[in-house]
Formats: structure tokens, C-alpha cells, sequence
């Protein structure tokens, strides 16, 4: 009895450690990658080939749920101005949801599973099939040729998904608001323009979504380069991906606007 | 340089959240309708300001004239402080008095200029003396109940 509560303790504290030990290996990846990221801008190529996996092909799936997104928004959001008689802070509701929240969250979680995923896959994948080792055999760092790029196109790439979410999304509130239901178009947009403040809300989105997006991708990355070389391993690094990353983002997303709208 | 339709998807993608970018500045929040004006400051101080914030509107007959500069308290005067960017174009008498005023019912606190008749024109860094400060709900219903408290007496003797 006491060796079994012993092992479970054991288990844990096994468990505890592994993770800080991750942790550390983890920071110190991130800093190489920093490191190497000069490659970004002397070989310029081979980000636009990262931005172009990570974010054009991200683009259907972003465009679409911002649509939907602020047209659930308009119509959920009619449905409760309508009872205090203002419709026409319809506008303000689902710009600001959008800008401030909704856009950097939701595009960074779909960004996590579309990209993040892809990009764990992709370097798990060649660490098994000992792509990896060849290029450290050939005296090429694989931080700076492999990791390196991909870190600098996938966060480059969420600022503007993020952005073409929240336009989208603003699209979307306006067509189920003002040309399915009727608000009035001309108080609809005034009023989200008095609401709205560059500084304090759109820039801040910006930033949200800038950090979400060096958070999946270091988390992606990272996930990739230390998954086992087997199959399962790398069947199981891209679950982590995801799952680490959506709750990076909410996490996150709870101390950047406590920082940013406390109080204002 | 050699192109690849890959840099014109990309240059695509780029374009699009740039402009997305544009489009929340422009059309969704207020860049360059008031801030890219030329304003000049003024101070006025009130008793009481409520819950009036910074960047809140300046209004004169309702149009939006400057916005709220600075909040600080005064500890010469113990009042209020409110520094008022008004926009160049438009010019107030010396003698313009200032109000703290909420739109709507439950709208946010708003600052009203109401011009005044003397000839000289308020300058950057000028004065606003005549103000009236926010009304508190409790002072109003203070007043309320005092009223008809004096009421009920003065009918007394009647009787």
C-alpha cells in the first residue's frame, strides 16, 4: 500500500520535473531561434515560402469563420440591443468584440491547429526520417535553415489573419445587421467610428495577435524539434501543438488585456 | 531576381491583411477625423467632473469641437482640472462657460462649451471661468428631499 502511494507520488514528482526540464530546453530554443532569425532577412526566400504554408494557405479558413463569426455576432447581438431599444450600437457591439477579442483569439486558435499542426508535422517528420541529423552532418544548422524561416513567416502571417478576421467579421455583422434585418446603415457605422479608437483598440489587436502569433509558432516549432522520431511520436507531439497552444493563447489572452483595458 | 508564382500569392496575402489593416483604421475605428487636426488647449476647472475620461468629446451646440485633453486635480484650488484640445478652426469668446453634460441616459460624460458675447477669443493656454460641474445623482436627490421636507413645512401653517 505504501509502496504504491510512494510510486504515485514518485510519478508526479517525475512528472513536475520533466516538465521544468522541458521548460528550460524549451526557453533556450526560443533564444537560438531569436538568434538565427538574422536568416529571415539574407535569405528572404525561404520565409516567403513559410508565409505562404502558414498563411495564404490559412486564408479560406479564416476568411470564412470571420464571416460567420460577426454574422452570429450581428445576429445574437440584435437580439439583445433590440430589447433596450438601441440597435444602432449594433455597429459598436460587434467592432469591438471583434477587434479587441474575438479577432486575435479565434484566428490565432484556428492558426494553431491549421498551421501549428502543419509545422510540428512537417519538422517531426523530417527529425524521424533523420533529415535533421543529415543537415548537422553537412555542417547546416538546422535551427537557422529549418526553424529560423518558418518562426519568421508564421509571425509575420497572424498579425494580417488576424486583421482580415476582424474585417471580415465587421462584413459580416454588417450584412445579417443592415441588409438582412435593417439597422440603419449610416448610425451602424458612426457610431462604431466613435467607439472605436486606433490607438487603444485596433493597435492593441495587433499586438495581441502578434504575441499569440509568437506563441503557436515557438510552440510548434519547438513541439516538432523534440518529438520522438516514431510515428506515434509524432502523432503525439501534434496533438500537444494544438492543445498547448489553445491554452497559451487564452492564457495569454487574459494577462495582454488585463495590461491593455484595465480601468481606460 | 527570379519570380515564382509563390511571391504572387504571397504578395496577394499581403495586400489583403494591409488592407484589411486599412480598412479597421479607416472605416471601422477614427483615425483622421479629429487627431490629425490642429487643436489648441485651454483648462477649465470644475467642482466635480463625474466620470468624465480623457478623449472625451468637446461639444458646442452638439458638433464635436476638440476633445479632453488631461485630467488632473488641483491642489491649490481643490478642483478639478480638465485641459481641452479644441480644434484651430473654431475660435470661443474669453467669456465661454463650460459644462459637464451626459449624453443620453446612461451615455458617457461630454463636455458642453456654450460661447459667450465678448469680443476677445479664447488662446492656446487660456482660461475658461464660468464651468459647471458634473451633477451628482445623490446631491440631486439630496436636494430633492430637502425640498419637499421645506415644502411639507411651509404647508404646515396653512392648515
Amino acid at each position: 500500500m505504501a509502496e504504491r502511494a510512494l510510486g504515485g507520488i514518485r510519478r508526479v514528482g517525475h512528472r513536475a520535473i520533466e516538465t521544468v526540464w522541458r521548460m528550460g530546453v524549451a526557453a533556450r530554443f526560443f533564444l537560438l531561434t531569436l538568434l538565427h532569425s538574422g536568416i529571415c532577412f539574407r535569405r528572404p526566400q525561404l520565409v516567403i515560402r513559410e508565409i505562404f504554408s502558414a498563411g495564404v494557405l490559412s486564408l479560406v479558413i479564416i476568411v470564412v469563420s470571420g464571416l460567420f463569426v460577426g454574422m452570429v455576432l450581428g445576429l445574437q447581438g440584435y437580439e439583445t440591443l433590440q430589447t433596450y431599444g438601441s440597435e444602432e450600437a449594433l455597429g459598436v457591439l460587434v467592432a469591438l468584440s471583434l477587434v479587441r477579442e474575438l479577432g486575435p483569439v479565434v484566428a490565432a486558435l484556428l492558426f494553431a491547429s491549421r498551421a501549428g499542426s502543419a509545422i510540428t508535422a512537417e519538422i517531426g517528420l523530417m527529425k524521424a526520417t533523420e533529415q535533421i541529423a543529415a543537415m548537422e552532418m553537412m555542417a547546416v544548422d538546422p535551427i537557422a535553415r529549418v526553424v529560423a524561416p518558418r518562426f519568421c513567416g508564421a509571425v509575420t502571417s497572424m498579425p494580417l489573419l488576424a486583421a482580415m478576421f476582424s474585417a471580415m467579421g465587421v462584413f459580416g455583422g454588417y450584412l445579417v445587421g443592415v441588409v438582412l434585418i435593417g439597422v440603419d446603415e449610416g448610425s451602424f457605422w458612426s457610431q462604431m467610428q466613435a467607439a472605436v479608437d486606433f490607438r487603444q483598440d485596433i493597435v492593441n489587436g495587433v499586438i495581441k495577435s502578434t504575441v499569440f502569433g509568437v506563441a503557436v509558432t515557438i510552440i510548434a516549432l519547438f513541439e516538432g524539434y523534440d518529438a520522438p522520431p516514431t510515428a506515434e511520436g509524432v502523432s503525439r507531439a501534434t496533438t500537444r501543438t494544438v492543445v498547448t497552444s489553445s491554452l497559451a493563447i487564452l492564457a495569454l489572452d487574459f494577462v495582454l488585456t488585463a495590461f491593455m483595458f484595465r480601468g481606460a | 531576381m527570379e519570380r515564382t508564382t509563390l511571391d504572387l500569392w504571397v504578395g496577394l496575402f499581403v495586400v489583403l491583411g494591409i488592407l484589411a489593416l486599412v480598412f479597421l483604421a479607416l472605416k471601422v475605428g477614427n483615425i483622421g477625423t479629429i487627431d490629425t487636426t490642429r487643436t489648441y488647449a485651454v483648462t477649465a476647472r470644475f467642482p466635480n467632473i463625474g466620470g468624465l475620461k480623457v478623449r472625451a468629446p468637446v461639444k458646442s451646440a452638439g458638433v464635436v469641437v476638440g476633445r479632453v485633453g488631461d485630467i488632473r486635480f488641483n491642489t491649490q484650488h481643490y478642483e478639478a482640472e480638465v485641459v481641452l484640445n479644441l480644434n484651430s478652426a473654431y475660435a470661443f469668446p474669453v467669456d465661454s462657460s463650460a459644462a459637464i453634460m451626459t449624453s443620453g441616459l446612461l451615455g458617457e460624460q461630454y463636455i458642453a462649451l456654450e460661447p459667450g458675447a465678448e469680443e476677445k477669443m479664447l488662446a492656446a493656454g487660456g482660461v475658461i471661468k464660468i464651468t459647471q460641474g458634473a451633477v451628482v445623482l445623490e446631491n440631486l436627490i439630496g436636494q430633492f428631499l430637502y425640498g419637499k421636507a421645506d415644502e411639507a413645512k411651509a404647508a404646515k401653517p396653512a392648515e
